[in-house]
């Protein structure tokens, strides 16, 4: 046992700790615990009023206890009780004991607190300092109520002394972060500000923390903090290590002040005045330059120190991303580092230039490092500081080095550490995505990927692949053959025969006429591998293997037999069953004809961000925003496919006959694929209209109380989301509309000129009559007169489980509108009232008929409209990437026609449109302005009826 | 800002545990139970550093304790390497030259000094001589009340009661 140093020595808690560390086994500690806790429980509960001392002794062994990992349910009180001790050492332990062990006991916290306010106000700074570290401790909201107002005057009083003011900065930081918008302090905000001149370099130190937390929060009260940071800081950086004294550290002045300053200054953008702009930029230079100087000692707090001022300072440099020179010299330094024999340095050098490689003053100079990089992926022997590799490679990767990157990396993938094979994976597949020159070279990627990690291709993964190579018809064939060819090897990943399947079924006839691979082979191929698939992969092969029946009639008796075989029929999967029954019924029953329509070459998905990056930002938002930002600069990749439309998508619904989808359950993948099924269940349930297929299921699902409501009470009602679906049917005419567990609806518009006819189709999704059907459409008052709209088909009032019926509305616009008309739906399902109402998707933008004009044309008309009220003007950020094709798809979708060659900056959209009413034609004309940098979209509308102009900025308001 | 440091010895006994922001027990043993595995399975030459879920640790061994923390992203690691380094020296300087077992039988007093050093998750001192001053300052006040609690029984001093 040591010897107890100094103060007063508590001989019986010495003896105690001695004990525990003396039992041999968890056993005897327990033993020893117990025993020691009966024995203070009876102190505790004594006649005998114990002493000073002793509650102090004991309430230590209580915390020691505690702190060894025991619950402790008791000595609150006696701890309570020390707060108020006269004797500075039982006051020191109380607080101890509260501020680690008071969360469990708060119905004290009025006593705790009474307690502090004693000693806050105490005369001496040593009592007001424990009750303010013990208020930061806690840091609770009751403690915010309590000491918001009394802090602040302790840190900006002239008689308070510096350590008083140091715990009360870091105090007040505590509350603020508990209770931030009730403590902005702005009325003190120029008086904390000025601590930064403070004489004392520990309150600057503490004051600091505090003024970033406040500049981050209400930065405009703070702003007059950045001169005074950047004038301290150059004293500091220009100063020599002996003018600082007991703050400089290891021959570096206050490091922990200067890179505090540093990342306050990250709070603003760069100072306008020259002047002070100058005097920073003078310290950052400075501070580059003394890396270049010899070291002044070889100890590591040294170069910890002076490299730690240096990385906050590349960080401002970034940050400021405005001074290139700074950008390539931080560059060039981060690049010596890569090569460093401490791993700490080379590890935050990988860190830190991933963020360069997103600037455009330094991103080349970065790409230099390249081979370093690799090899630090290859040779490192901390998977972190190879995880780091791993991030730049992926930060710093463009059109010139991909393939190279890629390569690398999937060589690397064959040995990475499993902890970190899934994040490449994705990385990879979105690197092969995004800068695909050719798609073969993306197809072998992806396939390869698969090779190699298997297990870790998640499903968002696959689906993407599939998503491109069905988009992109210079894909298909020779997808089609390399997975064929990827499939013979003789043990090939599940996820590979998924991809193999998916594609196969979809363009296998592509290569159907290579006798090596004809239609029989092919299939016999799949087939070999189903029996070693999970269900979910057997699932979606019935689906290939129907298709097939489709694509090649010749092989149609050899499937049959299979999809007939008591193995599929009789399968203990319900699933599966259901598959082998239903496509085997569909196959002898339908005609081709019918059977062609409903295994359609599945439609082009629609253009979303890629699941893959969605996944990854989830992971690791930090990497994948490098990424995004990365990737504005290099929009023009070809793939296409990238652009963000929608953004967040409920997954398909999920009805009973179809629970799992062929392209993977429940994810936003499998939108389109419902398509198909749908169609299925069509069939089936007896219902014609094969057109129905069209119905595309991408609506938000809501939820519908189901249960039978107290009589007299209105029936629930279910509103869909509108703005989301008003949003999708801005662009298009058809698709689901509306769907819950009971009802689906979809819809299917046509417009010419001020007439329009909207069919509704009504799918009863339980087994159960739906009757008392009705469906109508209210206008509003401001829509009287404006619109007409006339019932064509009614649908009939009983909806027969698993039926669809039809509802055709006829409308004309007469004259402008601005809001939607409302559908409202009433049904009964076993006997419970329900009902629906929901916006219909015509919108004055459906009665648009696109013009095409030449330049001079345009510009005549443009200025034409040129009245302050014909013109409605809007800028906004930007929700999507800034892509060219997919705006122009919108703007096309939305109803106007796209004018190429007229505005002189190619970046930006024209277009014309005439708006057809009954009453009035109103010429229309319209500019998209996106402002890459910026992230930012202008969008100006003519027209000449104002209101016109207003209400189609509106729509269009936040779409791109 | 600093979200909570650890002492741990090379059998993953944890010796001080300060949390700089409010969490249940639960999550804090958890923690505890996860980052001292993880920690301990990281051999002599690796880097400092780890992403550890939502934190950034850092960590340095000094004999055969771990000084361990976690800080945020935007912080900056070689200086949190060094807080720990001067969080070491004023130990050192105030034990005469520190061991494991100082921390030990006077947990109090490393819970003190820590005060003194950080509040809140930031440092509210660098200066070793300042921090050290003002720990010997209360312990001044405790000497003082030391003469009253002289005339203790012979049973106390032993550590029976």
């Amino acid at each position: 046992m040591p010897a107890v140093s100094r103060g007063d020595a508590m001989r019986g808690l010495a003896v105690f700790i001695s004990d525990i560390r003396n039992c041999k086994s968890k056993e005897a500690e327990s033993k020893r615990i117990n025993k020691e806790l009966a024995n203070i429980r009876s102190k505790f509960k004594g006649d005998k009023t114990l002493d000073g001392y002793s509650k102090k002794k004991y309430v230590c062994k209580l915390l020691f206890i505690f702190l060894l990992g025991h619950d402790i349910d008791f000595g609150h009180m006696e701890a309570v009780n020390l707060l108020s001790s006269n004797k500075y050492t039982e006051k020191q332990i109380g607080y101890l004991f509260i501020s680690v062990l008071v969360s469990s006991n708060s119905d004290l916290m009025k006593l705790i607190i009474q307690n502090i306010k004693n000693d806050i106000s105490s005369p001496k700074p040593v009592h007001v300092n424990l009750a303010l570290h013990c208020i930061a401790n806690i840091g609770s909201v009751e403690m915010a109520e309590a000491f918001g107002s009394e802090v602040p005057k302790l840190l900006v009083s002239a008689q308070a002394n510096e350590s008083v003011k140091q715990s009360a900065a870091l105090c007040l930081l505590r509350l603020f972060r508990t209770m931030p918008d009730s403590m902005t302090y702005a009325e003190w905000a120029s008086r904390v500000i000025h601590l930064l001149n403070d004489q004392h370099m520990g309150v600057v130190t503490a004051a600091v923390s505090l003024i970033h937390s406040l500049s981050q929060h209400s930065p405009n009260d703070y702003k007059g903090c950045v001169s005074l940071a950047v004038s301290r800081l150059s004293r500091i950086v220009t100063s020599t290590y002996t003018d600082l004294l007991d703050y400089t550290y290891y021959f570096v002045p206050a490091p922990w002040l200067s890179v505090k300053l540093l990342r306050l200054l990250q709070c603003y953008p760069v100072p306008d005045e020259p002047a002070i702009r100058g005097r920073l930029v003078e310290c950052l230079e400075t501070i580059l330059n003394k890396c270049q100087e010899p070291p002044k000692s070889k100890k590591v707090q040294h170069s910890n120190a002076k490299n730690a001022v240096l990385f906050e300072a590349i960080n401002l440099i970034i940050h400021i991303d405005s001074e290139p020179n700074l950008l390539v010299r931080a560059c060039n330094q981060l690049g010596q580092f890569l090569q460093h024999r401490e791993t700490n340095l080379r590890y935050l050098a990988l860190e830190s230039m991933c963020l360069l490689a997103g600037s455009e003053f330094s991103a080349d100079a970065v790409k230099k490092h390249r081979e370093t990089v690799i090899n630090a992926l290859k040779t490192e022997r901390d998977v972190s500081v190879r995880q780091r590799a791993v991030d730049l490679l992926y930060a710093m990767c463009d059109k010139t080095n991909s393939e190279e990157i890629v390569a690398e990396m999937l060589d690397y993938l064959k040995i990475a550490d499993y902890a970190i094979r899934e994040e490449m994976v994705l990385k990879v597949a979105i690197l092969s995505e995004k800068y695909a020159s050719d798609y073969t070279w993306y197809v072998d990627t992806i396939l390869q990927l698969i090779r190699v990690a298997g297990d870790y291709v998640s499903e968002e993964v696959w689906h993407r692949v599939i998503q491109i190579v069905i988009n992109r018809d210079d894909a298909q064939g020779y997808a089609a053959k390399t997975v064929f060819e990827n499939l013979q090897a003789p043990a090939c990943h599940e996820n590979m025969v998924k991809v193999g399947g998916y594609i196969l079924g979809e363009f296998g006839n592509l290569i159907a006429g290579d006798s090596r691979s004809s239609p029989l082979v092919q299939f016999n191929l799949l087939h070999s591998k189903f029996h070693l698939c999970s269900p979910a992969t057997r699932a979606l092969l019935l689906s290939t293997y129907i298709k097939f029946i489709n694509l090649f009639p010749e092989i149609k008796p050899t499937i049959q037999n299979v999809l007939r075989n008591n193995n599929q029929l009789r399968n203990a999967d319900v699933e599966l069953q259901q598959r082998a029954l239903e496509y085997s019924q569909l196959s002898s029953i339908t005609s081709q004809d019918v059977l062609a329509t409903v295994l359609e070459e599945m439609p082009p998905f629609p253009e979303r961000e890629s699941s893959i990056l969605a996944k990854l930002k989830k992971k690791k938002p930090a990497s994948a925003q490098a990424l995004e930002k990365d990737e504005e600069k290099h929009k023009k990749s070809p793939a296409s496919v990238e652009n963000h439309v929608e953004t967040k998508e409920t997954p398909p619904p999920i009805t009973n006959s179809n629970s799992v989808d062929l392209l993977g359950l429940g994810t936003p993948a499998a939108a389109p694929e419902t398509n198909n099924t749908n169609a299925l269940w069509d069939v089936f349930g007896g219902s014609p209209a094969p057109e129905e297929q069209v119905i595309d299921v991408n609506m938000s699902k809501t939820e519908e109380n189901p249960g039978v409501p107290a009589a007299g009470s209105e029936p629930p009602t279910t509103a869909a989301n509108e703005t989301q679906y008003l949003t999708k049917f801005l662009f298009k005419n058809s698709g689901v509309l509306f769907e819950n567990d009971l009802l689906q609806i979809g819809v299917k518009c046509e417009f010419k000129d001020q007439y329009g006819r909207v069919g509704l189709f009504f799918g009863n999704k339980t087994p159960t009559q739906l009757n008392h059907f009705s469906a109508s459409v209210t206008l509003t008052d401001d829509q009287q007169g404006k619109l007409v709209v006339a019932t064509q088909k009614e649908a009939p009032s009983q909806i027969d489980g698993g039926a669809q019926v039809q509802h055709f509305l006829n409308m004309e616009c007469v004259s402008l509108f601005s809001d939607a008309p409302v559908l409202r739906i009433r049904y009964n399902h076993q006997g419970a009232p329900h009902s629906v109402s929901l916006k219909l998707p015509v919108l004055i933008n459906k009665f648009f008929e696109g013009t095409d004009m030449d330049a001079t044309n345009f510009f005549g008309r443009w200025k034409q409209l040129g009245q302050p009220a014909q013109e409605c003007q809007k800028i906004f950020q930007a929700k999507f990437p800034i892509d060219a094709s997919s705006t122009k798809l919108k703007l096309t979708g939305f109803g106007i026609a796209c004018l190429s060659g007229i505005d002189p900056n190619p970046e930006n959209m024209v277009g014309a449109g005439i708006v057809k009413t009954k009453d009035l034609q109103v010429g229309c004309l319209l500019r998209l302005e996106p402002n890459q940098a910026a992230r930012m979209y202008r969008l100006t509308i003519r027209a000449s009826n104002g209101v016109l102009s207003q209400t189609l900025c509106d729509l269009l308001e936040d779409q791109f | 800002m600093m979200k909570f440091m650890l002492l741990f010895s090379r059998q993953g006994k944890v010796r001080l545990q300060k949390w700089f922001y409010a969490i249940g027990d639960k999550e804090k043993k958890k923690i505890l139970r996860d980052l001292v595995a993880l920690v301990l399975q990281r051999r002599p030459k690796m880097c400092n550093f780890l992403d550890w879920k939502d934190f950034k640790v850092v960590y340095k061994r000094y004999a055969s304790l771990f000084f361990c923390c976690a800080i945020e992203d935007t912080d900056n690691e070689l200086l949190a390497l060094e807080v720990i380094h001067r969080y070491v020296e004023i130990l050192d300087k105030y034990f005469g030259s520190v061991c494991e077992l100082d921390i030990i039988f006077n947990f109090e007093k490393a819970y003190f000094i820590l005060d003194e050093f950080l509040l809140a998750g930031e440092i509210q001192e660098s200066s070793k001589n300042k921090v050290l001053r003002a720990v010997e300052n209360s312990d001044a006040l405790q000497e003082e009340n030391q003469e009253a609690e002289a005339t203790r029984s012979i049973l106390e001093e032993f550590g029976l009661t």
